[in-house]
């Protein structure tokens, strides 16, 4: 493993990936705390967010070539997913909520392969990118060097969530919304309105997707093919860290992106994917065992 | 009489709660023998621990001289404990016959019958016993589609189908029109004399109870509060106070 | 005429009818090669997940497998081209089930979502690790060799082996069913912890399911790869966006839990996907997400299972009034 010798000699290009790495995950931060907040308010497992990311990049992608800087795209793709996520709720959503969980999974899926599917007709497969045209800052005289576009969408990423939480915690709709997360029948017998809750649910995380698609889109590229890894990286990162802290969900975020820079440069970049995949087949596996391990002696 | 059952000094907690403490109870073979306390002193947990669902902390568990607290729950019902649940469970898209039929002693489920029909021999049986718990003429419905009473006795009669030395009843009459309770009761006398299995049934219903067991143990904030005859537990002053104060 | 003398001879005019089948629609052969393929993938679907509960999306994991294995037989076996043919398929078929054997211990563990999230994870990650593996060609694919025949057999030949695969696949399954081996697989979609605490070995089950699923898979993969003659790692092999969903779409469609369900849903689908390619070209692939979105909201029970809500009876779900009447 030639990749792994070079790691050990150059600590250098170590810091290099790390940096990288943990710079990317406050992306994969935003996706995965929206999809924490929809499976812990309604049950859900949205199979489609990482789609959501994807037309969040696309809008952002859409007004920058309107002549709008990338960074104000970022709130203007919030919005934008926000509608289209409260209309995607109000039409299809709302049907499968209560139901059995292996229904809402295929029919998140089946949405999430219709949107790919109309973003490749509508869009073209071809990858694109919004150039924030930001320039690159050296550190350590020159041996690591940071994007600083990364470092901005990385500060942007944590803004966002902050202000996700803030609304969580002082508005009303913030206030009925952990409620219902809560208990959704006691809510419900004390007048807030479930599926006004549920709608604006779906809608922030759909927000909180199209915030998170905006800064790939100025990162890094986009194309129609983009949202598996970004919803299995979610699921993964919700299932380590659990639905209720933020804090975990950013430490484990952080630490997948710095996983997978690390190895996509150990096994090459092609494995990428695979290696992304293979994980979650393992973290779930070892999860398992370890849940089982509370019976350990019993054997 | 020697034990069927023998709980010693199980103690179990769920984080910080305790939910058994020191719980000792024997349950001698032939018995009916009932297990009450109010709503959250830990009857269920004490149910869950010793059919396997859970590891206990400390104390011991022993079915018919073998222990049996370091067991699973399919190795336990394999020895022949098997336990109701109290929101009753049933394979709901399965009819009547088949919930039966798929209760059948494991030990008869060897892996060359698992790629046969099911014989009639165990068809038969598993009518019969449909005919006692009066759901006969309903075989064929898919047993999610029953009443929540049916259900109930479906539950029992695929119990007895696996031909049980003790059933561990977790509130069998629970939610059932009360007018049938008297036929439940006569039916788990019978499984009791007729059947020869040995019974130990939680139930928060006081004349059930009184009616049923021979002996009862009391739990509260889990712990044994107290033990006796029916009669002798009613009349026990702290029985009563658990049960008002818990109110 | 009696109900069963009318069900072998309806039986026997199909058997009848698909024999002919590439002497009466030539055209088609290789589009009704494709409809057997579906009806196996709906059917070895259906025994994980409408029997056994286990929703899988990673059953192609297991048709790719045998795609490769029986490629990599017949490009380095040497061996003539039927007998690489038979050799290869065989081999994928084994390989397949040696590899749900292995894997079963940790991934039928996983209840649930987790279950029906990772083996998707397993699809895919499959896909991605044969797209960057050299010895199976990496990202290009393999080629398996050329049909020996005469121009035009090529198509007969393989309709004729992929009629094959549900020719076996289904008579095994009716079987299978009809035993005690089908009631646990429904107990433990039922509820797997009363099946448990019932005392029965649930994993052994659910590892023989498993295993059989990919027997069947693996072999239709040998018999595909041939078939379309190019073998893509993401596209063809493990297609977890496509075939992958279609196969649950399939069953759900035609009513999951039951044997003819899969069937009718793949027979279905395939001919809607058909008209949908040649019709709504450029809209195909939007319109199929659509259709699946739409069955799944709308019409989760599918079509048997909304004949058995609607004709109780006809199913044999009746109540009996007395005891001694004839029992199913």
């Amino acid at each position: 493993m030639e990749n792994l010798r070079l790691l050990f000699e150059s600590p250098v290009l170590s810091v290099q990936l790390l940096l990288d790495g943990v710079l990317i995950g406050a992306i994969f931060a935003l996706s995965a705390y929206g999809m924490a907040l929809v499976w812990g308010v309604m049950g859900l497992i949205n199979v489609a967010q990482g789609e959501l990311v994807m037309l969040g990049g696309y809008a952002a992608f859409y007004l920058y070539q309107a002549g709008i800087h990338p960074l104000f795209a970022v709130p203007a793709a919030a919005v934008a997913l926000f509608v289209f996520g409260w209309i995607l709720y109000r039409t299809v959503v709302f049907r499968v909520v209560e139901k059995d969980l292996f229904i809402s999974i295929l029919a998140t899926f089946g949405l999430s392969i219709l949107l790919q599917q109309l973003a490749n007709t509508l869009f073209g497969a071809d990858v694109r990118t919004a150039d924030a045209g930001f320039g690159t800052l050296f550190l350590f005289g020159g041996a690591v060097t940071v994007a600083e576009i990364k470092l901005v969408s990385f500060a942007v990423a944590l803004v966002t969530g902050a202000l996700l939480i803030q609304f969580l915690k002082r508005s009303r709709m913030g206030q009925a919304i952990r409620a219902t997360a809560q208990n959704a029948r006691a809510a419900r017998v004390m007048g807030v309105d479930t599926q006004r809750v549920y709608a604006w649910t779906f809608g922030l995380n759909a927000a909180i997707c199209g915030a998170s698609g905006a800064l790939v889109a100025m990162t890094w590229v986009i194309h129609p093919y983009l949202g598996l890894p970004y919803t299995v990286r979610s699921f993964m990162i919700v299932i380590i860290a659990g639905l209720g802290n933020v804090a975990a969900v950013l430490a484990v975020a952080l630490g997948l992106g710095a996983a997978e820079n690390f190895a996509g440069f150990v096994f090459g970049a092609e494995y990428q994917a695979a290696f992304i995949f293979g994980l979650l087949v393992v973290i779930l596996v070892w999860r398992r065992f370890w849940l089982a391990r509370e019976r350990r002696y019993l054997q | 009489m020697s034990a069927m059952l023998e709980v010693d000094r199980v103690r179990k907690a769920f984080g910080g709660l305790l939910a058994n403490k020191d719980v000792s109870l024997r349950v001698p073979a032939g018995g009916i023998f009932g297990l009450i306390g109010p709503n959250g002193s830990g009857k269920t947990t004490l149910f869950n621990s010793i059919v396997g669902h859970h590891p206990i902390d400390a104390g011991s568990i022993r079915f018919e001289g073998r222990e049996i607290s370091r067991l699973r729950v399919p190795q336990i019902a394999r020895l022949g404990l098997l336990r109701t649940f109290q929101q009753t469970r049933i394979y709901g898209g399965m009819t009547c016959v088949e919930n039966m039929a798929i209760s059948v002693p494991t030990s008869e489920l060897g892996w060359r019958s698992m790629w046969q029909r099911t014989p009639e021999a165990d068809l038969r049986k598993a009518s019969d016993l449909l005919e006692f718990v009066g759901l006969f003429p309903k075989r064929h419905l898919r047993a999610g589609d029953l009443s929540f009473g049916q259900q109930k006795l479906l539950e029992l009669a695929m119990a007895l189908m696996s031909a049980p030395r003790m059933l561990l009843l977790d509130e069998p009459t629970a939610g059932i029109n009360p007018t049938l309770i008297n036929g439940l009761l006569e039916r788990l006398r019978k499984i009791n004399r007729q059947f020869g299995i040995t019974l130990l049934v939680i139930e928060h219903n006081m004349r059930v109870i009184m009616e049923l067991a021979e002996y009862v143990y009391c739990l509260a904030h889990g712990e044994l509060l107290a033990e006796g005859k029916p009669e002798q537990i009613q009349q026990d002053p702290r029985v009563l106070e658990a049960y008002l104060g818990a109110r | 005429m009696k109900p069963l003398a009318l069900r072998r001879a309806a039986l026997a005019a199909v058997v009848a009818l698909a024999l002919a089948a590439p002497y009466l629609l030539p055209n088609w052969r290789t589009q009704m090669a494709l409809l057997f393929i579906m009806i196996v993938f709906a059917l070895t679907w259906d025994l994980l997940g409408g029997q056994m509960g286990y929703n899988s999306f990673g059953n192609v994991l297991f048709f790719g497998v045998g795609m490769y294995v029986c490629a990599i037989v017949q490009r380095d076996g040497h061996l003539g081209y039927f007998a690489g043919l038979l050799l290869g398929s065989g081999a994928g078929a084994l390989v397949a089930v040696a590899l749900a054997a292995l894997l079963g211990s940790g991934i039928l563990g996983l209840r649930g979502h987790y279950f029906a999230i990772g083996t998707l994870g397993l699809g895919v990650a499959a896909g991605e690790l044969a797209s960057g593996w050299d010895f199976v060609g990496a990202g290009g694919g393999m080629v398996p060799p050329l049909y020996p025949g005469a121009l035009g057999s090529r198509e007969t030949f393989f309709y004729y082996l992929c009629l094959a695969l549900p020719a076996i696949t289904l008579p095994f399954l009716r079987w299978l069913y009809k035993g005690r081996f089908g009631l646990v697989l429904n107990a433990i979609r039922d509820d797997e912890d009363k099946a448990e605490a019932m005392g029965l070995r649930t994993t052994r089950y659910k590892t023989s399911a498993w295993c059989i699923s990919a027997f069947f898979l693996g072999l239709s993969g040998g018999a595909v790869g041939n078939l379309l003659g190019f073998i893509d790692p993401r596209e063809v092999a493990f297609p977890v966006d496509t075939f992958g969903v279609w196969m649950v779409l399939m069953a759900i469609l035609g009513g999951k839990g039951t044997l003819w369900g899969p069937v009718i849903g793949a027979v279905i689908f395939h001919v809607t996907k058909e008209l949908a390619w040649t019709y709504l070209l450029g809209w195909q692939r939007v319109s199929l997400g659509l259709l699946i979105v739409v069955i799944v909201v709308f019409f989760p029970v599918g079509i048997l299972g909304w004949a058995r809500e609607r004709w109780p009876e006809r199913f044999g779900h009746a109540v009996e009034a007395s005891p001694g009447e004839a029992s199913r």
